[in-house]
């Protein structure tokens, strides 16, 4: 469906459960999409919505059990990390793709130095020699815009503050310049103005080492400042998936649409009272056979409850690469709800 | 701007919590945190008021200061005509229903063992003499209130949602019929679309029972959306406190600035377009402020003046409270000479 050639990434039907004593949860549920080099690709939802779990079955960074990856391909410049043995994929993990986790404070280890961390994978997988590893270790604390670099090596996560453990996190990410990094949530734990310090030194890094990136995040507002494009999780699958102006500017899912609504503005006029997406998100206990949204959509109508909608194209390009939305209010033989 | 002119509920007045850091072999006081040093405001009854600031700023410890959660170092806090910080342990005990906090982590908050009966009726168990049948009347009505089925009466917390968890907190926070609220991040653990569930719910008890709250935040957008006034605060001291409309289209302290040039908006075509303000560095310890003024480090439009003098909070426009060296004494007495007949002009300083 997507261009292999063109993209470094490229995940086809991936579909993860968790076996619990309580049953099978379907966290993830056939999600497809690509990446570009270069590109910054925004994942937005809720928690539960499946976009954690969906970035760490890509480097099957899940424990199983419980967690099971029942189907799909994770293609990596044309190989299958799915398929990979562990061996080979210790290969990839740190090296052709970085992760950045949200919390700074809990991923780095408190009992070694910043300068150990940062040189493991640059020994390990660069087979650099120390001295090399430090002499990069120290650019790469510059990159990230730690000052007094070769001082800073020798101490430990808790001489930190937040935001510059997340630079730090940042700078073993991309260590081994991998081609893809993945950021899950990496400015939720941090104060606004720390947050645009960290957006502004990737909006750097990026234009710099043009590696593609995947941003995941709950706040629209992150995303509409730094994205490429964007896709939209609702329980466990991708409901919207559309270039960011698009995106912003005629959302089509209804969950997107309310979404952009709860949020109070900072400019323009105060709202007298805020939108409310009732009820709850979904419990995914089974395979979903009809819509995840349909029990909080003012949309909602019979087939909603019968069928769990495709992603549809609504523009002229093919799905996941133009404007796409999994809502069977976009079907082609639709009826415009009478109040719509 | 001063509509119908409504009193003040509560009066905080040179508000200080300092925390003693002790040290050495035999524990000897070296130092003090000061998480609030020195602040000062108003909240008029049946209003809001936001209080604004990146994490470690005071503001939580301004909230529980205010309500004697901690013992405060020095100042006054009249709430409804009490100096709530000089009261002795009975009065204090017997004010209590009128001062009430919701605490941002339900899932913290609450007593796993507890039902949501026990936890919603034990302040009536501490307050009232009312027999059990009258509490679980009450209980009732309170979960009306807050929007939770009666049927959940004897569940445990575990089998809530966030969402409904915090509405657990505000049903207790509001069983004795409390005047004041002070809301400590209630809806930060929450998803973005349950945020806008509880906002609202806050709201209307608001408009239904005349409460007056003081809402502690970091998100910006939520607190223009529900405040009428706002205090900006930095490192344990208010650096702006202005009505919410003015400080949103015109914020005057550099620091309020840059705050708000770093909220992201969900708007692409805006985020392009503007000029953001990054600021350097990280916020100094409390422990060990600057000399002069607390912003001086971070700030970019720092002066000499800032490094060795503390600005104290001054009226600079009608109504608006800016503790900064750019609005000097001269811009100051020529607005307030435009006798705008406001009591907002407390100036807790005088050093």
């Amino acid at each position: 469906m997507a261009e292999p050639a063109a993209s470094v990434l490229d995940v086809r039907d991936l579909k993860t459960v968790f076996r619990t004593r309580g049953g099978e949860i379907h966290a993830v549920n056939d999600v497809n999409f690509h990446l570009k080099p270069g590109e910054l690709l925004g994942v937005v939802g809720e928690s539960g919505s499946g976009k954690s779990v969906t970035m760490m079955s890509l480097l099957r960074l899940l424990p199983a059990p419980p967690a099971e990856i029942r189907s799909g391909k994770v293609l990596l410049n044309g190989k299958d990390l799915l398929a990979m043995s562990d061996e080979e994929l210790r290969t990839v993990r740190g090296a052709k793709i970085g992760f950045v986790f949200q919390d700074p404070m809990t991923s780095l280890n408190p009992v070694f130095t910043l300068g150990n961390q940062i040189m493991e994978p640059l020994i390990k997988h660069l087979k650099m020699s120390k001295v090399q590893a430090e002499a990069r270790a120290v650019e790469l604390l510059e990159l990230v815009g730690i000052p007094d670099a070769r001082r800073r090596l020798y101490q430990y996560p808790h001489q930190f503050s937040g935001g510059m453990r997340q630079r730090v996190m940042i700078a073993i990410a991309l260590a081994c310049d991998p081609d893809v990094l993945i950021a899950d949530e990496p400015t939720t734990a941090l104060d606004v103005t720390i947050q645009a310090q960290i957006l502004e030194l990737v909006k750097e890094l990026r234009r710099k080492l043009g590696m593609a990136i995947i941003w995941i995040t709950h706040d629209l507002g992150v995303i509409a400042g730094i994205a490429d494009r964007v896709m939209v999780m609702y329980g466990g699958q991708i409901v919207e998936h559309a270039p960011v102006r698009e995106l912003f500017a005629n959302p089509q899912h209804p969950y997107t649409r309310a979404l952009l609504q709860t949020i109070p503005r900072i400019t323009g006029p105060r709202d007298t009272r805020l939108k409310v997406i009732e009820g709850q998100p979904p419990i995914l206990n089974a395979p979903l056979t009809a819509c995840p949204f349909r029990a909080r959509c003012e949309y909602r109508f019979d087939t909603c409850d019968a069928v769990n909608p495709a992603r549809r194209a609504i523009d002229a390009q093919p799905i996941g690469q133009g404007h796409d939305v999994a809502c069977h209010w976009h079907a082609p033989a639709r009826q415009e709800p009478a109040h719509a | 701007m001063l509509d119908a002119a409504p009193a003040p509920l509560v009066q905080v007045q040179d508000l200080k919590m300092h925390f003693p850091i002790y040290t050495g072999l035999f524990r000897k006081h070296t130092g003090d945190v000061k998480a609030v040093d020195g602040v000062s405001f108003d909240i008029m009854a049946g209003q809001t008021l936001g209080l604004v600031g990146e994490s470690g700023c005071g503001k939580s410890t301004v909230g529980r200061a205010i309500l004697r959660l901690y013992e405060p170092t020095a100042g006054r806090v009249v709430i409804d005509g009490d100096d709530v910080a000089k009261l002795a342990p009975e009065p204090l005990r017997r004010k209590r229903p009128t001062m009430q906090m919701v605490f941002q982590d339900p899932q913290a908050s609450l007593n796993p063992r507890m039902t949501l009966a026990e936890i919603v009726s034990e302040p009536l168990d501490e307050h009232t003499s009312w027999t059990r049948d009258q509490k679980l009347e009450r209980v009732y009505e309170l979960m009306d209130q807050v929007g939770l089925n009666r049927r959940f009466v004897n569940r445990f917390p575990h089998e809530f949602s966030g969402g409904q968890r915090q509405r657990i907190g505000i049903a207790r926070a509001l069983a004795l019929k409390p005047r004041f609220i002070v809301c400590d991040e209630p809806i930060a653990a929450l998803d973005v679309s349950i945020q806008a569930q509880v906002v609202n719910l806050l709201e209307d008890l608001q408009e239904k029972l005349g409460l007056t709250y003081l809402f502690i935040s970091h998100d910006l957008s939520m607190v223009r959306h529900l405040a009428q006034r706002v205090a900006v605060m930095y490192l344990g001291r208010i650096a702006e406190l202005s009505p919410s409309k003015d400080l949103y289209r015109r914020p005057l302290h550099p620091y309020a600035e840059a705050l708000l040039s770093a909220v992201n908006e969900p708007d692409p075509e805006l985020a392009s377009r503007r000029n953001r303000i990054i600021l350097k560095g990280d916020v100094p310890s409390p422990a060990n402020p600057p000399k002069g003024c607390n912003f001086c480090t971070r700030c970019p439009k720092v002066m000499d003046i800032c490094r060795s003098i503390k600005p104290d909070l001054i009226e600079a426009e009608p109504g608006r409270l800016v503790a900064c060296h750019l609005y000097g004494t001269t811009t100051a007495a020529g607005s307030t000479g435009a006798s705008e007949a406001n009591e907002r002009n407390q100036q807790g300083e005088t050093r």
